[in-house]
């Protein structure tokens, strides 16, 4: 009653407005759902048809587009390959810069280098891949490999293992800092043992995001490792096949067969990035600083 | 020593970023010397490596024009969005959708492009041929036959997977912008009788305006740079043609994965200036986002 009754007491356009305001958020969400199921549940049906053990443990050794056998075992062992080598890269040296914006910063070159990873999360992922296409293998002369697509990945993985890093670590509390100074423990102790176990939890979700966000990027690892139907293990030489790659390829070529193989590699990739996704969640969810 | 070693680490920030200028330059040097079209207004792409033709002036209109139409459509649904989560949404469901709108955004941008290629611009033939009947009198939707009933890999189909890509990270700026408002502002204004639509108007968006902008300049400039969604669904012809429904289109970067495989030594030096061009003109977007917040006296880091 009593709410009909403040209702009364408001002019018909102010209520009109806030209705039509209401409304119009809940297109906007709708708007939003819409793309996610139709992507998703697309992806999963068309995924599912070719989606098997077998797809995923054969390569296309010697499967050409017109035969429906084959699969992505060349394209998942290349595409970890590589993003385990760009982590190997990009985490100890995306920490050292969080560490030293959040324990040596304040300085006018912190300030600089905080502004210089901003400008870099906002590089296009293909300039990342031109440019180790520049540098890489046009001026030192190296040929296609994963490792070159390692670097690629490693330029845009390095500003978010910072961003997320930084972040966490901010939200250590200082009074932890002085106590272990207060025992006369030095700077770079404190920071080894208490400031970087207290944010453990933080840091190692932010690097499982980044690798969801790299894992499946294209551009760039198109450009420098060549692309290849046989499984080659070793990083550093000769050709190598990435699954973005192969979904790309897949989605260009006329074999409808290539298509179908196309769209099970998408479903095995957003697979990977979802479960990522779920388990850093997941570790958000247990991860005490996190949730002050 | 451990001081040292951190500050070695940001001064090898500075070394990338002045790598990747650096040897982006000197590799697109030769092409530009040996051009023989002029670079910034001609047309021509083609063949490069056989006649060293070459411009970007198609590339250009065509990557900012995709971009353009992408925010006009992911914006507002985007803040919408947001505001719908962050002040209507009861707490249970608002944590259900934040996590449905990451996901939207974690999805990488090859499915994103199989997905328009075989699904998209399968759908929306209804809708170009609607625009072209019904308001093909607007230049911008003008197509030669009304009846839109073809395939298309046009800008319009671009831009619509481009809206979807960006709709997520400018929704998740957005939220997390709105919740740094002060709650009480916002009971300041329900309390004297506003509407919860006026308290939004009054309390939380003004206050908010620089982070929404760094949201959407954000957002640009992953429209800018998108490569394999838009090459997967561009029409790859590289003529300057405002009618976005008819098949044709291009950007810098699909350009540079559709021609990638066919060039020889110099058409990649071009496609390395072109390149350079789009790393320019993403670092200007990203240098006006950060002019924009800085003027406005909050430092606001945007939250990826």
């Amino acid at each position: 009653m009593s709410t009909l009754h403040l209702c009364g007491t408001l002019s018909f356009r102010r209520r009109a407005t806030d209705r039509i305001a209401t409304v119009g958020t809940l297109l906007a969400l709708l708007l939003t759902l819409i793309p996610l199921t139709l992507v998703v549940g697309y992806v999963v049906t068309r995924g599912a048809e070719r989606f098997s053990g077998r797809f995923l443990t054969s390569s296309m050794a010697g499967v050409g587009p017109l035969d429906a056998g084959g699969g992505i075992s060349a394209a998942i062992i290349g595409t970890l390959e590589q993003v385990l080598v760009a982590s190997v890269i990009a985490v100890p040296l995306g920490l050292l810069v969080a560490i030293y914006l959040t324990e040596y910063g304040g300085s006018r070159f912190a300030t600089a280098v905080r502004f210089l990873i901003d400008v870099m999360t906002g590089i296009p992922s293909i300039v990342a891949g031109l440019f180790i296409l520049a540098f890489w293998l046009i001026e030192l002369g190296h040929g296609f490999s994963g490792f070159a697509g390692a670097l690629a990945l490693s330029i845009l993985e390095l500003p978010i293992v910072v961003r997320t890093s930084e972040q966490m670590i901010q939200l250590v509390p200082n009074s932890l800092r002085e106590a272990s100074y207060a025992l006369g423990i030095p700077k770079w102790r404190t920071i080894l043992r208490v400031v970087l176990p207290t944010a453990a939890t933080g840091i190692v979700t932010g690097i499982m995001l980044a690798v969801a966000r790299v894992i499946g990027e294209t551009a760039p690892v198109l450009l420098v490792i060549g692309n290849n139907n046989f499984v080659n293990g070793d990083v550093f030489r000769h050709a190598q096949a990435s699954l973005g790659v192969f979904i790309y390829q897949g989605a260009l070529s006329s074999s409808d067969f290539d298509v179908d193989r196309a769209w099970a590699a998408a479903l095995t990739l957003i697979l990977i990035v979802f479960a990522l996704y779920a388990a850093a969640r997941l570790l958000t969810r247990r991860d005490k600083l996190a949730r002050r | 020593m451990f001081h040292g070693l951190a500050r070695a680490a940001g001064a090898l920030v500075f070394a990338i970023l002045g790598a990747i200028a650096l040897f982006l330059v000197i590799k697109a040097i030769p092409a530009l010397h040996g051009d023989k079209a002029s670079f910034f207004t001609s047309q021509a792409w083609g063949d490069v490596s056989g006649t060293h033709k070459f411009g970007i002036a198609a590339l250009v209109f065509g990557t900012v024009v995709t971009s353009a139409l992408a925010l006009l459509m992911a914006v507002p649904v985007a803040v919408g969005v947001a505001i719908y989560i962050t002040e209507y949404a009861p707490r249970p469901i608002a944590t259900v959708l934040g996590y449905a709108t990451d996901l939207l955004a974690s999805v990488p941008s090859v499915v994103y492009g199989l997905w328009g290629f075989e699904f998209l611009i399968h759908h929306t033939i209804g809708v170009q041929t609607f625009l072209a009947r019904y308001f093909g009198w607007i230049p911008i939707f003008r197509h030669p036959n009304a009846d839109v009933d073809v395939i298309s890999k046009s800008i319009f189909n671009a831009s619509i997977v481009l809206a979807i890509m960006v709709l997520p990270i400018v929704a998740a700026v957005c939220r997390e912008v709105f919740r740094q408002v002060d709650p009480a502002e916002k009971e300041a204004a329900l309390a004297l009788g506003a509407t919860r639509w006026e308290m939004i108007r009054t309390a939380v968006l003004p206050t908010s305006r620089p982070g929404i902008i760094s949201a959407v300049m954000l957002g640009l400039g992953r429209a800018l740079g998108e490569t394999i969604a838009v090459a997967l669904i561009i029409g790859n012809v590289t003529t300057v043609n405002g009618h976005i429904l008819v098949p044709g289109g291009n950007t810098i970067a699909a350009n540079i994965a559709n021609q990638f495989g066919e060039s020889d030594a110099f058409g990649r030096s071009a496609l390395i200036a072109s390149g350079l061009v789009l790393f320019v003109l993403t670092l200007g977007v990203n240098l006006v986002a950060r002019w924009v917040i800085l003027r406005s006296g909050r430092e606001e880091r945007s939250v990826v």
